[in-house]
């Protein structure tokens, strides 16, 4: 019996959930390979190799794997398959693993499973359904286990002290008539980015605009946290979509979480509520995010954000 | 273009749902249902996609139990020219995985030479994420996923894609399966004399066996239960009184 993660990366390095994905992975107790597919592979296959647990890096290496679309990957993963016949198949829960593996269940004929939260053993996971207010424990009899990984619900693995084997792994049939990578626009920044901050700070319809959000930025920067949205500030416009936090944007639980001029809407609760601490400021005394926050300010955002931003100085 | 629409009848988004006492599956009687959300957004593109005159037939497909025919009927009023109901009773249905959703859908995408199969990215019930890449999987054709704008071009569609740090931009060729993200349009309301005209519409009925699929489930449902609750706290006077409580957690310097 063994593992296969999937590496999610740029090319150039390793994408952090895939650090939680091999945690996951351990749970398993069976030995871990990792596949690096991709244009110029090398130097995220080294990164790999010294994580802790990995017995061995696969590493596919081509043109065609490029920007790593699906379509192509997927037969990268199945040609990988064939030659080491794993028993289990996983990747991140990120828009990368989920747009992957469901894909690569197709083609292998078994039922994939999303976004696990626990390994109960090498059969039996659970998952959240409902936005999270309903837990199923699933047990599967897939001949092959392929799931995704909720990356905020395992810590990522130590990224050295192992010293794995590599080895090169087929590409398989890889087609380019299918699909073409035209380009992508992602948001530059210098904080650290939701999936591994320690401390989000989320604006919410309460600031009113997009330029407000300066307010949150000054206390994030102070804070070295991450800047996060509610949905309804997202379809304001005050921010771009990749800073949506919630069911349909982006799960986070980071140790420190402040909710600023945030309602508290469930589809928005179910992608927060893991944070270890909640912090709510709302002028309104009844919104419904104090009933879920450790600690419940009600102030005018617009005083007490500068406010604490000063006070840290 | 001939465009395939999955549709999936679930708990109404609004609804606060309750884990069953026995523990199987959330309350779903007397519940209000709807269209998943998603679903509408796919369906609202592939009309839109009519209307402009880049498609040239939609049809809504359901694989559910009795009351799937609702959703289909609300599909057709939102302007399906035609609805296909691939019917399982209620217990059946409960125990379907999007694995053996989405091989009925290629299944009837492949035989009736369809262009496009669209999707909404997730089912609110079950939140698998999984029907629409499925679909391409079984039947090797390119997927546009999380989809936030779409544009057709020749024979290819050319779709803009919410990832995680940003966007991305893909050009898939048909046939091709589409899933509809957030942001992809406002799906409209079905009017009154739209849901009128919807009753004339055809539903067809097929069966599981009819398309050739084996229902053997292989993803268990062992138990279902609430979440651990998350109580509120405290009220804090100021940020000063704030602050303090964040260093004694230790949670800020």
């Amino acid at each position: 019996n063994s593992t296969l993660v999937i590496a999610e990366h740029d090319d150039a390095k390793l994408s952090g959930i895939t650090l939680n994905a091999i945690t996951a992975a351990q749970k398993l107790n069976q030995d871990i390979s990792v596949l690096v597919a991709g244009a110029s592979s090398a130097k995220v296959a080294e990164e790999v190799s010294k994580i802790a647990n990995v017995k061995r890096v696969l590493v596919a290496q081509d043109d065609k794997l490029k920007a790593q679309l699906p379509e192509r990957v997927s037969e990268t993963v199945v040609a990988a398959q064939k030659q080491f016949n794993f028993t289990h198949i996983l990747a991140g829960a990120s828009s990368f693993g989920r747009g992957l593996i469901p894909r690569v269940a197709a083609q292998l004929d078994v039922s994939p499973i999303s976004e696990i939260t626990t390994v109960h053993s090498t059969d039996t996971f659970s998952r959240p359904t409902y936005a999270g207010n309903a837990i199923a424990k699933v047990k599967s009899s897939a001949a092959i286990k392929v799931f995704t990984v909720r990356g905020t619900a395992f810590e990522q693995a130590a990224s050295s002290g192992g010293s794995a084997a590599t080895e090169q792994s087929p590409i398989g049939d890889v087609k380019t008539d299918l699909s073409e990578f035209l380009g992508q626009e992602l948001v530059k920044s210098d904080r650290p980015d939701l999936g591994s901050a320690k401390i989000i700070i989320s604006g919410g319809r309460g600031l009113k605009s997009g330029d407000n959000f300066k307010l949150l930025y000054e206390l994030a920067d102070k804070l070295g946290a991450a800047v996060g949205a509610s949905r309804a500030a997202v379809d304001a416009g005050f921010v771009a979509n990749d800073l949506q936090i919630g069911q349909t944007g982006k799960i986070v639980a980071p140790e420190l979480y402040i909710a600023v001029g945030i309602s508290g809407a469930i589809q928005h609760i179910a992608g927060m509520k893991d944070s270890k601490i909640i912090v709510a400021i709302n002028k309104d005394k009844e919104a419904p995010i104090f009933q879920i926050a450790d600690y419940g300010l009600v102030a005018d955002l617009f005083k007490a954000v500068p406010e604490i931003t000063a006070a840290l100085k | 273009m001939k465009v395939l629409v999955g549709v999936k009848r679930v708990v109404d988004y609004a609804v606060k749902v309750r884990v069953r006492p026995d523990k199987k599956g959330v309350i779903t009687d007397n519940v209000q249902h709807s269209m998943n959300p998603f679903d509408e957004i796919a369906l609202e593109e592939a009309v839109k996609l009519k209307e402009a005159k880049k498609a040239k037939e939609i049809v809504a497909v359901s694989f559910g139990p009795a009351k799937a025919q609702e959703t289909l009927r609300t599909a057709l009023a939102k302007g399906a020219d035609k609805a296909i109901h691939i019917e399982v009773d209620a217990k059946t249905a409960e125990k379907l995985e999007p694995f053996h959703v989405a091989k009925a859908l290629a299944k009837i995408a492949k035989d009736d030479n369809y262009d496009a199969v669209f999707v909404g990215k997730q089912a609110i019930d079950d939140d698998a994420n999984q029907t629409g890449q499925l679909i391409a999987g079984f039947l090797n054709w390119p997927q546009a996923t999380f989809a936030s704008k779409v544009e057709v071009d020749g024979k290819a569609l050319k779709v803009t894609r919410e990832i995680d740090g940003g966007l991305d931009t893909v050009k898939v060729n048909l046939p091709a399966v589409l899933s509809a993200d957030l942001r992809l349009n406002e799906p409209r309301y079905a009017t009154l004399p739209n849901i009128m005209k919807a009753k004339k519409k055809p539903l067809e009925k097929k069966t599981p066996k009819d398309l050739g699929i084996d229902l053997t489930s292989q993803t268990e449902v062992l138990e279902v239960s609430e979440p651990p609750a998350r109580t509120g706290g405290e009220f804090v006077e100021d940020v000063n009184a704030l602050l303090a409580k964040l260093r004694e957690k230790g949670a800020i310097p």
